[in-house]
């Protein structure tokens, strides 16, 4: 019956909108890459905007010295809420969301390769968010342990620590099967003549992070599990009252919490060696070590976990081992960033929206890098140690770095998905916004935590006012920012409203997304186009 | 003068206005804290540790190699993006590959880096050597307050809890901050001497806490179950403040730090006066005690020591042996009790409670033994303890 109608519907479709399903349907039931990777950025939009919120509630109660707002239990809920959905729930899904909407169109493939568990992913999403986002509202309130959700502290948490680690749970499991998805995809539904070694390189840092994301989820999966069954089955893994070892917890963390630093960088990484090339309109300078840089600091990552847990207290060697490999770090990073300077150099560059981010990202995220290099040193770090330096040297990596580049790409490909163009003035008004609150921002709290403002106080030495005034002052405006970008730039482009976007809105834009119109048609590459020598164009 | 800098100058004496309007809302001035937080500090605190001299060496000496490289590089972009662009009609060039110039920029920033690790090397090694101290003192994180026991050195067997000024606490609730101690003020302060090695146990009782000390350069996680050192020498006197620096809970902010370095001389008069205080506030050994006195001490005893294994009931449970009934509490020979709680049984799964003071000990077995059935009237003295410590 119902094929009978989907039939007769199809008649009267357009050839390429063939079968698309309509109303609610077409997005519980979605199998199609394109609307998968649409429902991943929303959901992520609105993670973005629900932890900016408790962010803010967080900088208002910084704003001066004393209890205005908050009592400390409350502001310790909104210090672990703001980073486990900043990170689980926006910057994660949000490059999830990337990687459906390019993968199979930049590798000539017609849609992921298991469509089902695509859809399952995403709507694991749902339930997980809602528990994090409602444990609020559970008695004793959300969890306050720290994102980093360290033992013991957490045998004291209450019912919504919990239903926290089963939302974790949920995730990763929606995170393994998307990198499954990714690296499947990758790896067998190239079009013929796609070579590993021609790949756009969002697609090689997805591939990479893919593997990453599957290595270390089981490792947080296994230490949230472990911490479960001290709270509730009378174990003692990190239970120090029955033997455990609370450390253990933070090693096992680290050794999932230092790769899901990359994991949240390396897709950048691809974004902004797609955005710089096509607006300096030179190829991108160095592609093969490009290609090994990432997987150098894939592998580093792997070995540098304890560069977290430096005032824990670990013999000389250990100190040094683990300060020795972060450092080495720096050295693939910069690599990238020398390649991408030298995509610009000589090249013909114009700087719409796009652009600006991918600049502005090279030029916050090194400055992130740099903090990173300092705090590299175990004896200055001791110092540093869970201060606002800390804050601010992770969130110039985080936000500087994975959102201004997520900007970057949303801006870049953003014509393509939805078909028109944005609003040129009204991007750079968000670039320059965003870049100028971020630094008014964050850039004080690194003379805070030099200072000695330990992170996570709901009050502080008066001494302390000045720089928390104005980055309170800069939150704000950063936050209205991202309010503007939503009004002004998303909602527009979703609606269709704006100038319709030409197949190749960017001259310098060079890939298989570009060989299709705009928008990206429901179905594409349904057989597998031919390619020219480089693999960036289809001939037949 | 044009009207264009009178209208600046009108915009910037508004803009002060405004600025000194938001600060005073903030309540009150504050002043900089000599050994604690200045107002606008954008710098590390002025060192008084030979490693915290190193530490601010390190960190300049990063600084200034990071910051001529952001400017080697960003100048590098800069005139990149102001000399290669489209409107200025320039024209994208064709290269896109170079290993050698590939090979150069992975070569140098590693000798770079390994330039760097050098330096922090002998410091790393400096930092952790905490061997030949002149004083050991043990500081334990407790929610949410320090508790400081000296082991070894002048002034071992001392012991106090350090808690942050009530006032301050309730002027942070009440959303007004007070002095320039504003958060740091303890009632009493880790008292160190001058110029002498202090090494600093750290544990925890509950959860995991940091003690941190800017200005002496150390910070080190106190860790329930775990023991952990660091140390310091302070070249000066002075009061010097730190805070908790790992999420404990609650309270988290309200655990200060306050150590005082004091001279030789002080320091002496120091240990003296807190221990004549202490030996004032300490049990008379040959005190004769009456039952209720006894009971009422040893029901506290047992609560803190007894009570997790045994149970309130004193009914134990599992390999833990009942109290309530017992023989061996109900017996006439009053040694036998003390014997097992003085010196343990099987192993150790019931621990020997040697640590705790004759008054302690007496007290606890006084109360076991005349509590829930167990009605045997015998009262046991501190001296009777006293006699069977070996």
């Amino acid at each position: 019956m119902s094929a009978v109608i989907d039939h007769a519907h199809g008649h009267h479709e357009e050839h390429e909108h063939h079968g698309a399903p309509h109303g609610w349907r077409r997005w519980l039931y979605a199998t199609n890459h394109k609307d998968i990777g649409t429902m991943y950025l929303v959901f992520a939009f609105t993670m973005f905007l629900f932890g900016g919120v408790l962010a803010l509630g967080i900088r208002l109660e910084l704003f001066e010295p004393g209890l205005q707002f908050v009592n400390p239990q409350l502001f310790n809920q909104l210090t672990t809420m703001h980073g486990l959905i900043m990170v689980f729930g926006a910057i994660m899904p949000a490059f999830v969301g990337f990687a459906n909407w390019l993968v199979p169109l930049q590798i000539g493939a017609a849609d992921m390769a298991f469509a089902r568990m695509n859809n399952l992913s995403f709507w694991l999403l749902i339930p997980a968010a809602v528990m994090l986002a409602t444990s609020f509202f559970m008695p004793g309130g959300a969890p306050a342990a720290g994102w980093t959700i360290y033992a013991p502290l957490t045998l004291q948490m209450g019912p919504s620590m919990d239903a926290a680690i089963f939302a974790l749970h949920i995730l990763g499991a929606s995170s393994i099967m998307g990198s499954i998805n990714i690296i499947v995809t990758i790896l067998n539904l190239r079009a013929p003549g796609m070579t590993l070694m021609k790949m756009p390189l969002f697609c090689w840092t997805w591939l990479i992070t893919a593997y990453l994301l599957i290595a270390v989820m089981p490792v947080l999966a296994g230490a949230i599990t472990m911490t479960l069954t001290d709270r509730h089955f009378g174990t003692s893994f990190f239970n120090p009252g029955g033997g455990g070892d609370p450390v253990m917890y933070q090693h096992i963390f680290w050794f999932f919490g230092h790769p899901e630093v990359y994991i949240m960088i390396l897709p950048a990484f691809g974004i902004i060696s797609a955005v710089i090339p096509a607006f300096a309109r030179k190829r991108l300078f160095g592609y093969t070590s490009m290609v090994y840089a990432t997987a150098s600091i894939a592998i580093l990552s792997f070995i540098v976990w304890a560069h977290h847990m430096f005032t824990t207290g670990m013999p000389v060697t250990g100190q040094l081992f683990f300060m020795y490999a972060t450092m080495l770090i720096a050295v693939p990073t910069g690599v990238k960033v020398f390649n991408w300077i030298a995509t610009m150099w000589r090249g013909s560059m114009t700087f719409e929206t796009p652009m600006l981010f991918a600049v502005g990202f090279i030029f916050v995220f090194t400055m992130g890098g740099f903090t990173g290099l300092i705090l590299a040193m175990a004896p200055i770090d001791i110092l540093m140690q869970d201060t606002y330096y800390v804050v601010a040297h992770f969130h110039y990596v985080l936000v500087a770095g994975s959102l201004f580049a997520m900007f970057a790409g949303v801006y870049y490909w953003g014509p393509k998905w939805t078909g028109v163009m944005y609003n040129e003035r009204a991007g750079k008004i968000h670039f320059w916004l965003s870049i100028i609150f971020f630094n008014v921002t964050f850039f004080p709290m690194h003379f805070l935590g030099l200072a000695g403002m330990p992170r996570r106080y709901a009050d502080y030495p008066a001494q302390f006012t000045d720089w928390n005034m104005i980055a309170s002052v800069g939150a704000f405006g950063f936050g209205l920012a991202q309010v503007y970008f939503l009004f002004a730039v998303v909602i527009p482009m979703m609606r269709g409203k704006g100038a319709p976007a030409p197949q190749r809105p960017w001259d310098g834009a060079e890939g298989l997304e570009w060989e299709v119109p705009s928008p990206a048609p429901f179905h594409t590459f349904e057989t597998p186009p031919k390619l020219n020598a480089a693999a960036t164009h289809v001939i037949g | 003068m044009s009207t264009m800098t009178k209208r600046w100058q009108r915009a910037l004496r508004l803009g002060a206005l405004a600025g000194t309007a938001l600060a005073s809302s903030a309540a009150f001035a504050v002043n900089d804290l000599p050994g604690g937080p200045s107002t606008g500090q954008i710098n590390f605190p002025a060192m008084v540790t030979e490693i915290g001299h190193d530490q601010v060496w390190l960190h300049n000496f990063m600084l200034v190699i990071c910051t001529v490289i952001f400017i080697g590089v960003f100048g590098v972009m800069f005139y990149s993006i102001f000399k290669h662009r489209r409107s200025k009609g320039a024209q994208a060039a064709n290269f896109h590959e170079s290993t050698t110039v590939e090979i150069v920029w992975t070569v140098v920033p590693f000798i770079i880096v390994i330039l760097m690790a050098l330096p922090a090397t002998r410091v790393v090694v400096a930092m952790k050597d905490t061997s030949a101290a002149d004083l050991t003192v043990k500081a334990t994180g407790i929610q949410w307050k320090w508790g400081y026991d000296y082991l070894n050195g002048e002034g071992e067997g001392i012991g106090f809890m350090s808690t942050l000024d009530a006032a301050q606490r309730e002027a942070s609730d009440a959303g007004r901050p007070v002095g320039d101690d504003y958060l740091l003020k303890v009632d009493n302060p880790l008292v160190v001497p001058v110029n002498r090695k202090v090494r600093v146990i750290t544990t925890a009782d509950d959860v995991i806490h940091a003690w941190g000390v800017p200005s002496l350069g150390v910070k080190q996680d106190a860790i329930p179950g775990f023991v952990r050192d660091t140390w310091f020498r302070a070249e000066k006197v002075g009061d010097y403040y730190g805070q908790c620096y790992e999420l404990c809970g609650k309270e988290h902010a309200y655990m200060p730090i306050h150590v005082k370095v004091v001279s030789q001389a002080d320091y002496t008069a120091w240990v003296d006066g807190k221990k004549k205080e202490m030996a004032a506030q300490a049990d008379d050994p040959n005190k004769v005690w009456t039952l209720a006195d006894l009971e009422a001490r040893g029901a506290q005893v047992y609560s803190a020591n007894c009570q997790v294994c045994h149970q309130p009931n004193g009914k134990g449970g599992g390999n833990v042996k009942p109290l309530d009934g017992s023989p061996v509490v109900q017996d006439a020979d009053k040694s036998k009790q003390l014997e097992v709680v003085l010196n343990g049984r099987n192993n150790g799964a019931m621990p020997a409670w040697k640590q705790l003071s004759d008054t302690e000990i007496a007290a606890v077995v006084t109360y076991t033994k005349n509590h829930w059935s167990n009605a045997t009237g015998q009262l046991v003295q501190p001296k009777e303890v006293a006699a069977l410590r070996k």
